[in-house]
């Protein structure tokens, strides 16, 4: 089995407190650090400096009395109780007089001040250890301190002291014991202790209600969200108005459910639209077979209906081919072959591909592209979108009075480049039909009459989406313009 | 259904027979296109999956390949690529369900000449077919064609017909370039927007037959032979007599 997390840990709100904890104790520690260090460097200056008066009183004793009177103020101040230690001996390091009994050895051999902390036994050791093992009799000292002397006691006591060596080879010694401020650092570490101790209860604290909190709220989105899933298009997540970041989640989360219901809704439609719109021609496909099979027919009756078959197979194909272009273009296709295209050879190309229907129609097809523009994209998808809507223009610009004309112009419009088709015949005068025209298989009243599979400006306007760009059906004075805008490109 | 002006001109008149090898996994449309190609005078052979296909290809002497593009055992691409890379320039035309721009580009990347997407109409395969025979293709280096008494000057872009001149505009004069390097040959209207106009979609409206009964009027127009045909349910053919 592999080693595996407590399942609590795998709650963002656990792993952050954890994180919270983690860094908090750091900051702790560190902190603490600094003042131990600080505070002691302080307390060795003091020590160093209550020795320098001490060495400066014996000193003023040596130059009234000389050596015996030293002696003397030596052994007196020895047998004060104090944290100050004395020591007289001899060049080879005997000890003549003081308070202390024994000292670590070498300490006396270079003068000035010891490098680093040295242990002793002071006079009376003995006799002091044996007192502070009973209980009953322990003075003013309290239980850690009498702790932490005899945890000293078995290794000796710390001091720092100044090394001096007397005119006549003898050496002095005059240090001060360093229990008190090792009894400083200890309060230290036991602060330090208990404030780590109160950060861990605090993190539990603030894991057990912030982070349950969070976590009461994202578990009923998460149950929210499984009922969604469960087929309940229409259900939405909790949204408590607080305004925060949950809510403005639980907000953008239910804005997607809305428009993934919105495009299922739409997917729905399309598919009822393409349920009748293949289904009407299948079905006189298949009547006219059936009609052909019965009866007494000649061959060229055989002939004639296989030919209606064939065209209105294609036909099929024909708007099978768009839905899926249509449907592949919506859905986000990219294309590796998008490169420059040339708009202004796109509407001559464009043009001159029409120019004999509309002639034939009798519609006059005039193109103002002179500038040239380019636009990222595919000419064949540009293509494609633009002779659909120049084949619509050509075919809806008859039967106003004037003389049906076409004419397509390629402008620039600040950062857009617009490629407009417009007509003057009657136009949709109806802002909601404008604004339905490219919708999928919607044919407008007028139109029915006209062949095709109404798909030309769901075509047109999906290559637009394709391409960045939009798609506009504007009302033309008279008639009808169909404004393609791309973004231009970067480098004009 | 026809635009044309002039009456169809009766059954295809087709070229000398190929032998043509069909790569394809569907074993009734693989069946049908034997049929098919029979009783249009050619000789098909079919292999049913892409390593057939292939070892076939690589010891058989056709003049065309139609293969399909996706198939078990080896894809139609590899297959293609495998065959150009042993030094095998067989034409060959890819069938394929994808239509996208992007799916004609690889298919003609990896070594294919022609490109039709399923469904398609037999006249259109068969037209594309015959045009991509490599017995039929040596007209690329020519630099006058001539068709009866029809004259197209690639050079000076000048185009006669019994010795009398005849203005085109520019795309016309690519149609009927087009026209005369496949004189007698059927030409589809896809084949002409994609060669002509280099366009792959299907227009809403028929507007190849306007451009070439257009051509037609001004190549026929006072001459007493018609000699641009309309071929029924196919295309156009360009042909004396």
């Amino acid at each position: 089995m592999a080693l595996s997390v407590p399942a609590i840990m795998k709650t963002t709100a656990a792993r952050l407190s954890a994180l919270y904890f983690l860094l908090f104790a750091l900051c702790a520690v560190a902190l603490v650090f600094y003042m131990t260090s600080l505070s002691a460097r302080m307390l060795t200056a003091q020590t160093q400096e209550t020795i320098n008066d001490e060495v400066l009183g014996l000193a003023r004793a040596y130059q009234r009395g000389g050596l015996p009177i030293l002696v003397r103020v030596v052994e007196q101040r020895s047998r004060q109780p104090g944290a100050n230690l004395y020591l007289i001996a001899d060049a080879n390091g005997q000890i003549l007089t003081g308070n202390v009994q024994s000292l670590e050895p070498g300490v006396l051999e270079n003068e000035g001040w010891t490098s680093s902390p040295f242990s002793y036994q002071r006079f009376g050791e003995g006799e002091l250890e044996r007192l502070r093992n009973l209980p009953a009799e322990q003075g003013t000292t309290t239980q850690s301190e009498q702790n932490d002397a005899q945890a000293q006691g078995e290794k000796g006591h710390n001091a720092i002291a100044l090394v001096l060596r007397l005119p006549n080879q003898m050496i002095m010694l005059v240090g001060r014991d360093l229990g008190e401020p090792e009894r400083f650092r200890a309060v230290i570490r036991r602060a330090l202790m208990l404030a780590l101790g109160m950060m861990g209860l605090g993190g539990l604290l603030i894991w057990f209600f912030v982070g349950r909190a969070a976590l009461k709220r994202i578990d009923s989105v998460s149950e929210a969200s499984r009922r969604i899933m469960g087929g309940d298009l229409s259900g939405r997540l909790p949204v408590t108005g607080v305004g925060d970041e949950f809510d403005r989640l639980s907000e953008n989360l239910n804005a997607m459910l809305a428009r993934i219901a919105a495009l299922n809704e739409g997917l729905k439609q399309v598919s009822d639209n393409i349920a009748h719109d293949l289904k009407t021609p299948l079905t006189r496909l298949r009547n006219r077979a059936e009609a052909t099979l019965s009866g007494k027919q000649k061959p060229t009756d055989y002939r004639q209906a296989l030919e209606g078959t064939i065209a209105e197979s294609d036909q099929l194909i024909k708007t099978f081919n768009a839905i899926l272009m249509i449907s592949r273009l919506e859905a986000g296709y990219s294309s590796e072959n998008t490169n420059r295209v040339d708009l202004a050879e796109a509407v001559r190309d464009v043009v001159e591909l029409y120019e004999p229907v509309a002639e034939e129609a009798g519609v006059s097809l005039e193109a103002d592209a002179r500038e040239a523009v380019s636009v990222n994209g595919n000419r064949e998808l540009i293509g494609q979108a633009l002779s659909n809507i120049v084949d619509n223009a050509i075919k809806y610009s008859t039967g106003a009075n004037a003389q049906p004309a076409v004419r397509v112009t390629l402008e620039r419009a600040g950062a857009d480049v617009r490629l407009s088709v417009a007509d003057n015949g009657h136009g949709i005068p109806d802002d909601g039909d404008r604004a339905r025209a490219t919708e999928r298989f919607v044919r407008l009243e007028k139109s029915r009459s006209q062949p095709g599979s109404g798909l030309g400006l769901s075509l047109a306007k999906a290559v637009m989406t394709f391409h960045n760009g939009r798609l506009e059906l504007l009302p033309g004075n008279p008639g009808l313009s169909v404004v393609m805008s791309f973004p231009a490109r970067e480098d004009h | 259904m026809q635009m044309s002006a002039t009456q169809p001109s009766g059954e295809i008149a087709y070229n000398s027979p190929m032998k043509i090898l069909v790569i394809e996994d569907d074993r009734e449309a693989a069946d049908y296109l034997q049929k098919a190609f029979a009783e249009a005078g050619h000789t098909a052979h079919v292999a049913g999956d892409g390593e057939t296909g292939f070892a076939l290809a690589d010891a058989g002497d056709y003049d065309v390949m139609v293969i399909d593009r996706m198939m078990p055992r080896r894809d139609g691409l590899s297959v293609i690529a495998g065959l150009r890379s042993r030094g095998n320039t067989t034409p060959v035309l890819i069938l394929s369900a994808l239509g996208e721009v992007d799916d004609r580009v690889t298919g003609l990347r990896a070594g294919g000449d022609d490109y039709l997407t399923k469904p398609y109409a037999f006249s259109e395969l068969l037209a594309r077919v015959e045009v991509l025979n490599r017995r039929a293709s040596a007209k690329e280096a020519e630099t006058v064609y001539r068709v009866g008494d029809l004259e197209l000057d690639r050079l000076s872009h000048s185009v006669r017909r019994a010795s009398r001149e005849i203005t085109l505009q520019p795309r016309e004069f690519r149609l009927l370039e087009y026209l005369m390097r496949h004189a007698g040959q059927v030409v589809t209207r896809t084949m002409l927007l994609e060669n002509v106009w280099d366009y792959h979609f299907d227009p809403q409206t028929n507007v190849i037959d306007v451009h070439v009964s257009r051509l037609r009027g001004k190549i026929e127009k006072g001459f007493d032979k018609p000699i641009l045909h309309t071929v029924r349910g196919a295309g156009y053919m360009l042909k004396s007599g």
